[in-house]
């Protein structure tokens, strides 16, 4: 599904990623773990197609297709959905009229006509129930003074509407208590399946204890460094970075 | 000869048509004597440093055009609110158009300000408040001056007119460049509720240069909502002169919804004569290319315990100008009033610009006034944030932009009219997104 070939990206002269390589098949979950400033949210974003991001080198092929050219609303009309660390807040527009023109915007990218009205009732009230969303919550204004757990819970809840073939969810379980870890959590995982993938960027392994990953790979200093099984994150958490980096070093 | 030269020499002749015992006779000529002396504003001028007319001068204007264009229904239906039961007042080259309005003298009197300077009838209204809150200014007093044509409104007191008055004036291009000076008088008394919709609107590209007077008086708790519409033809200009005068507990609202024209200036100027006055002013200016919008509001608090809201949004793009001049006085004996202003603009594109000027005059010293005036570019983290979502490019940055005039709009009360300037909002920025937020 996805294939990263030796990917060197910076921003504003800075060299941040140093040759990814990276496959993600169907039906797998990888993580990406790594300490702060090793580039892990950066990947993230330069997989979504922000502009501030040169690629310098390397290749991004989504089912075989180089969407290195592609803007970010090409590439979620393809299929991507990132899951933002730092859901930005958007005065003004409803959590569902934003939804409803994402979704309608993406049918008209694929020349489908607009999704009718009772069919995104219908759809916005299942997916608000899998993520535990109260109604009231989808007539605020988009992310504007939610706390940390409403603006991740609205992000997945995002990613269950469009039903991405490829979620990135970059840091998705920053600022959740133990209750909403476990509602995301089990959110990603009712929207798995055998054509979709998923990548989770993480900090702790605490959140791949509910999303299992297939594959856990360490980034450090623009690289993936080290991958391995789902153990690999255990002994991240017990062993810290530092072993990595000196064995890298050495 | 230039515009002002011709306007004056031009006067004598016009004065000569009209009834000379008329009362108006001897504000007329006052009235002309002060645009003589003044001319046409320059930017010398502190209230016109950014905005120059020196571009609409120089056309030889026809003051008064000599036949009527055969109009229907059809080619105006578009700038009307027409799916609304309303009056109508509406006039074609500055000629009242009967077939075209909807009048009234049905326990109200929405009709013709012709009718009304010249009918014995209107003498004492017309005695009471015509040309009694307009200011002394040069452009003010040359509509003064020639001043025969416009929208009447009598509501009495105690009525709640339902339907909406909507008036506009119409250029048809039937010559070659065209000055138009509608003089509106609108009466509300007291306990009465009206709401009124101006709009102006050129139907050719020939040049169109109005000069528009309106005064409102709104007695006490009246309550008067006036919209007015702007989105005209690159090559027709606007100077709206509004002012209120309002009486105790009144509460009049002015939204202004700037699309459109070659240069618009909004002189808004709203007078405080009571106790517990509300008053609100709100604008969406949304331009481009070369145009120029340009609001210069006045609030004058002169008694105690009222209120006043402002709250200005721009977006200008390619090489469009805009100026805020917003104006606060607070009189000595004006305590406990509630003043505020706010002035939000967004520049899209590098050769646009803004120039906001906040001036806040405070004689008392028990009162609340805030002002604050920003000016920015679209959150590009917003931007990122819709497109990841699948919004292209330009239908994020219309979203994000009519987002940031939605709570000016969201205080519109009749529907059609938020679902007209959403409409225009989105035809503006090129994109067919439903608007519904």
């Amino acid at each position: 599904m996805l294939k990263i070939n030796n990917l060197h990206a910076s921003v504003e002269d800075k060299a941040i990623l140093k040759g990814i390589n990276l496959e993600v098949k169907p039906g797998e979950v990888h993580a990406i773990m790594g300490p702060n400033g090793s580039g892990k949210s950066t990947l993230a974003s330069v997989i979504a197609g922000k502009e501030e991001y040169e690629v310098e080198e390397g290749e991004i092929l989504l089912e075989g297709e180089n969407i290195d050219e592609l803007a970010a609303e090409e590439r979620a009309h393809k299929g991507i959905f990132l899951s933002f660390q730092y859901p930005v807040e958007i005065p003004g527009v409803s959590v569902t009229n934003f939804m409803k023109t994402a979704i309608n915007e993406t049918r008209k990218a694929k020349g489908l006509d607009d999704m009718p009205a009772n069919e995104m009732l219908k759809l916005i009230r299942e997916k608000s129930d899998l993520l535990e969303i109260d109604k009231k919550f989808l007539s605020r204004s988009l992310n504007e003074g939610f706390s940390g757990g409403e603006k991740k819970r609205n992000e997945i809840f995002q990613m269950a509407m469009l039903e991405p073939k490829l979620a990135i969810l970059d840091e998705t379980d920053s600022g959740l208590d133990i209750d909403a870890l476990r509602i995301v959590a089990n959110g990603v995982n009712k929207l798995k399946s055998k054509d979709n993938a998923v990548i989770v960027i993480t900090h702790y392994q605490r959140l791949l204890d509910y999303i299992v990953p297939d594959f856990v790979h360490v980034l450090h200093n623009g690289k993936i460094v080290k991958s391995g099984p789902k153990e690999l994150a255990h002994e991240l958490e017990e062993k810290g970075y530092d072993w990595i980096k000196e064995e890298v070093g050495a | 000869m230039d515009l002002k030269d011709k306007i004056v020499s031009s006067y004598l002749a016009f004065e000569d048509h009209l009834d000379d015992i008329s009362p108006l006779h001897d504000i007329r000529n006052e009235a002309i004597k002060i645009f003589e002396e003044k001319g046409f504003p320059t930017k010398k001028e502190e209230a016109w440093k950014y905005t120059s007319l020196n571009s609409l001068l120089k056309h030889n204007y026809s003051l008064f055009p000599k036949h009527e264009n055969a109009i229907e229904y059809k080619d105006i239906k578009p700038y009307l609110i027409h799916d609304i039961d309303s009056y109508k007042i509406i006039f074609i080259d500055g000629k009242y158009s009967s077939h075209l309005s909807e009048t009234t003298h049905d326990g109200l009197d929405v009709c013709l300000m012709s009718a009304a300077l010249t009918k014995p009838k209107y003498r004492l209204v017309i005695e009471n408040y015509f040309n009694k809150v307009a200011t002394k200014d040069s452009l003010s007093s040359l509509n003064t001056a020639f001043s025969c044509e416009g929208a009447y409104i009598h509501i009495p007191k105690n009525k709640l007119v339902e339907k909406p008055i909507q008036i506009v004036h119409f250029s048809t291009g039937n010559e070659a460049a065209l000055m138009l000076q509608p003089r509106n008088l609108i009466v509300v008394g007291e306990n009465s509720h009206v709401q009124i919709i101006e709009r102006h609107q050129s139907l050719t590209e020939n040049p169109v240069f109005t000069n528009s007077v309106t005064e409102v008086f709104a007695a006490k708790r009246a309550i008067v909502d006036y919209y007015k519409v702007q989105n005209d033809k690159e090559t027709a200009s606007l100077i709206d002169n509004t002012f209120i005068s309002q009486k105790q507990e009144s509460h009049c609202s002015v939204h202004t919804f700037s699309f459109g024209g070659k240069l618009t200036r909004n002189n808004l100027n709203f007078f405080q004569n009571g106790e517990r006055i509300d008053s609100t002013l709100k604008g969406v200016t949304i331009i481009g290319n070369k145009q120029h919008v340009d609001h210069n509001t006045l609030v004058h608090h002169i008694e105690p315990n009222c209120e006043s809201h402002q709250d200005y949004k721009g977006i200008f793009g390619d090489n469009a100008t805009g100026v805020f001049n917003g104006r606060v006085i607070v009189n000595k004996e004006a305590q406990k009033t509630n003043a505020f202003q706010a002035n939000n603009n967004i520049l899209v594109s590098d050769k646009a610009s803004i120039n906001t000027k906040p001036q806040l005059e405070i004689f008392a010293d028990d009162v609340k006034c805030s002002h604050g005036c920003t000016i920015g570019q679209l959150d590009e983290s917003a931007m990122f944030y819709m497109r990841s979502r699948g919004i292209p490019k330009k239908e994020a940055k219309a979203l994000l932009m009519y987002a940031f005039s939605n709570n000016v709009l969201s205080s519109v009360k009749i529907p059609e009219i938020k679902q007209r300037i959403t409409k225009i909002i989105a035809n503006k920025l090129g994109v067919n997104i439903g608007f519904d937020l």
